[in-house]
């Protein structure tokens, strides 16, 4: 494990230092294939693809960041590298920036992409990046006409990103916070033995969007249920959530609902576990990257995710496949997101129908792609505000009926719930400015 | 209302007592070489690291033994070969050079154990509630933490104030020429007492690792609240650390569980603010949401009021 880490890590820096030399020389030379070293006077088609991933590798959140990494850089080679390549033989390359979750640091990275002529940037982790992210691309298409960027929002949640904030250059590949509390809050409203809620969350956009759409939503559909607390606290900032959990407790709360993600979320469940509290916790995040692991048997059909992708059993064989590939290479992680695959072959389609790599010739093909993933699910991009749609799940931790675990702990996600495609349509206020060309 | 103040005091005594294990060490390690450790939360996570992998192998109690000497060893040889030749360009390359270190050990660990979150948990021998009051559990690891860290202080203050070892390196503190025309190497009990600060920060490690988790952000996170609690009880001063920790911890503890804020404090006087006011933000703040920056408030406060701390009673 820490060997692939390091491999990442060499690679990210010979990229760093690339930014001052010859930016073309590096680029092919990260590659590590002597090919592609003459490839600066060699012919276009051979050079590869670039697509700039930018989440956090160090820091706090370091771990969800790593993860994707390792997903998408995987499929990169799984789906199309190892099978010859795109666009007539040309590889991908996937350029890892590290932004550490910050917006200042993103911004850096998006000067350093632009340097380095990344036009397609995989972007995820936080919403708050991912509106800077947003709004830097508007400014710089804008402003430099012929050098747009693209960006592929495969995991930030904010609903003001395909709404008040929408962007031509943006494209969201996960279903939005209130798409999922709205499946959510139907799952939670079916337990008739359901009769309090205790919202807590980290204190920023998202954590905000879902304590008000959770609040609303019960709200309208099971009115008895009472809300017996709603509380912020800072985004990784939190030593210790006992005192947090004290006041859960206190309150008699059935059920907790959490947007936390990375090690705020491992640290409330372990709170909430240690102190005795025997509530279920409905999350987004709370699986994967260590946390199954630490959480284990203690969180067994305790802990419900509401996510994009089904977990045990698998959809079909291709899937398992892929799968097992990625295990047999990462043996030590899991795949995290799979919406990274969706996201990267739903893009290198519109690469082939367009046969370019011009984020405008892209983003014109995403719009109203329907697209059928290897799971075999039914995705369909919206053409009004670039959110794509897709079925929802709701899986549970449980050590029974687990084909593909997570931390290689024996325990894993089992599907109990799931939603059609159709059924999470929801309406948009998204009045997007199409550039014209 | 009586479970929650009960309660939140429990919890604020866990954490403060757990910032005291962190204090105690950096606050000995300043009273003898005037410098501040910015590294010094990076060794409470190379001790939680060390014992997890420990712990794979001999189980929980052999980590807890083993892993703070690992610490302890590599304290000792960075001030050895590293610190003692920075020394003499002076304090600021010091601490420069502990600034440094400090994300040195954390790409470190990154580099060697990953960046998930590692699975370490507390010995099963724990896996009890000490007592339960009110429906609420109160399990017997945080007890045992507690214990450890009440045995550190009684520890610590019987050595320095009371053995003849805690004579020499008071003595070495203050007179440093005099121990070493007395015979002492002052160079070596230096290195002891900085070897023996880490460990105290790896001991604070093992035992809150299966806890507040282990993860490379774990350093981060406690960092900067150990510098509030040693300059909040006075640098230097063994009791205002132990004071200062309680009262951080305490003071979070409370916060959280206070449900009050600027509303109830608005009610108070008869006044009342619509939504859309500008302010809004301002207007409804309450207590739990600055719980957090309260340390530093405090910090600032003690700073203009009594700028030795506590109980400091260096002069500057």
């Amino acid at each position: 494990m820490s060997l692939n880490r390091s491999l990442y890590h060499s690679q990210a820096k010979k990229n760093r230092l690339g930014s001052q030399y010859s930016l073309r020389k590096i680029a092919s030379a990260t590659i590590g294939a002597v090919a592609c070293a003459f490839s600066l006077t060699a012919v276009n088609a051979q050079e590869p693809i670039r697509l700039g991933f930018m989440d956090p590798l160090s820091g706090t959140f370091a771990s969800v960041g790593t993860s994707g990494l390792n997903v998408l850089e995987f499929a990169a080679d799984y789906f199309y590298n190892s099978k010859g390549g795109i666009l007539g033989g040309r590889m991908i390359e996937i350029v890892p920036l590290d932004n550490k979750q910050s917006p200042t640091e993103t911004q850096l990275q998006f000067r350093r992409a632009v340097s380095e002529e990344l036009r397609i940037i995989f972007q995820g982790n936080s919403s708050a990046v991912a509106n800077t992210l947003n709004q830097t691309i508007a400014k710089h298409n804008r402003r430099n006409a012929g050098q747009e960027v693209l960006q592929i929002n495969y995991a930030a949640v904010d609903p003001i990103l395909t709404n008040e904030e929408c962007s031509f250059w943006h494209f969201r590949f996960d279903a939005h916070a209130i798409m999922k509390l709205d499946v959510l809050t139907d799952f939670m409203a079916m337990n008739d033995e359901l009769s309090s809620v205790y919202i807590i969350g980290q204190d920023y956009s998202f954590g905000q969007v879902v304590a008000d759409n959770t609040i609303r939503l019960l709200g309208e559909k099971r009115p008895d249920i009472k809300i017996v607390g709603n509380e912020f606290h800072p985004i990784g900032q939190v030593k210790d959530f006992t005192p947090y959990v004290t006041k859960i407790a206190s309150s008699g709360a059935d059920a907790v609902v959490t947007g936390n993600f990375g090690a705020d979320m491992v640290s409330l469940a372990r709170s909430i576990i240690d102190s005795g509290l025997d509530v279920p916790i409905y999350t987004f995040y709370a699986a994967y990257d260590g946390i199954t692991a630490t959480l284990g048997a203690d969180g067994k059909d305790r802990i419900r995710l509401i996510h994009t992708d089904r977990a045990n059993p698998l959809a079909s064989d291709e899937r398992r496949e892929f799968y097992r590939a990625f295990k047999a290479k990462h043996p030590d992680s899991d795949i995290t997101q799979s919406r990274l695959a969706n996201a990267l072959m739903m893009v290198v389609q519109a690469m082939e129908q367009a046969q370019s790599t011009d984020p405008y010739d892209i983003a014109v093909q995403l719009e109203d792609m329907r697209f059928t993933s290897i799971a075999g699910d039914e995705l369909w991009m919206r053409g009004e505000d670039h959110q794509l749609f897709q079925p929802l799940y709701i899986s549970k931790q449980t050590d029974e009926g687990i084909e593909f675990d997570a931390d290689n702990s024996g325990f894993g996600l089992f599907t109990e719930y799931e939603v059609g495609t159709e059924e999470t349509i929801t309406d948009h206020s998204c009045r997007m400015r199409r550039p014209r060309r | 209302m009586a479970e929650v103040f009960v309660f939140a005091t429990l919890n604020g005594l866990v954490t403060g007592l757990l910032l005291f294990m962190l204090a105690s060490g950096l606050t000995l390690i300043f009273s003898m070489m005037g410098v501040l450790n910015f590294a010094h939360a990076s060794f409470y996570m190379l001790g939680a690291y060390f014992a997890y992998t420990l712990s794979t192998y001999i189980g929980f109690w052999g980590g807890l033994l083993i892993a703070p000497l690992i610490v302890g060893c590599i304290g000792a040889a960075i001030e050895r070969y590293g610190l003692r030749r920075v020394h003499q360009s002076g304090h600021v390359a010091e601490l420069v050079f502990t600034f440094g270190l400090a994300f040195l050990i954390e790409e470190a660990v990154q580099f060697f154990w990953g960046r998930d979150t590692k699975n370490y948990q507390s010995p099963e021998l724990f896996d009890f509630a000490l007592f339960s009051l009110f429906g609420q559990e109160f399990s017997a690891y945080r007890g045992f933490m507690i214990a450890i860290a009440c045995l550190i202080f009684a520890g610590l203050y019987f050595i320095l104030t009371r053995s003849r070892v805690g004579i020499i390196i008071q003595a070495s503190i203050s007179h440093p020429q005099t121990v070493a025309n007395l015979g002492h190497n002052v160079p070596l009990i230096f290195m002891c007492v900085f070897g023996v600060g880490t460990a105290l920060a790896g001991v604070a490690g093992v035992i809150a690792g299966p806890v507040l988790t282990t993860f490379p952000g774990m350093a981060t996170v406690l960092g900067s609240i150990v510098f509030v609690v040693v300059v909040i009880g006075g640098l230097g001063s063994l009791p205002g650390a132990l004071i200062a920790s309680l009262l951080v911890g305490l003071l979070q503890s409370y916060a959280i569980a206070a449900d009050v804020g600027m509303p109830e404090l608005l009610n108070l006087f008869g006044v009342s603010f619509d939504s859309s006011h500008p302010l809004d933000d301002l207007w409804t703040l309450n207590l739990p949401q600055i719980a957090p920056v309260l340390p530093y408030l405090l910090l600032v406060l003690v700073l203009i009021f009594k700028p030795t701390g506590l109980m400091g009673n260096r002069e500057q």
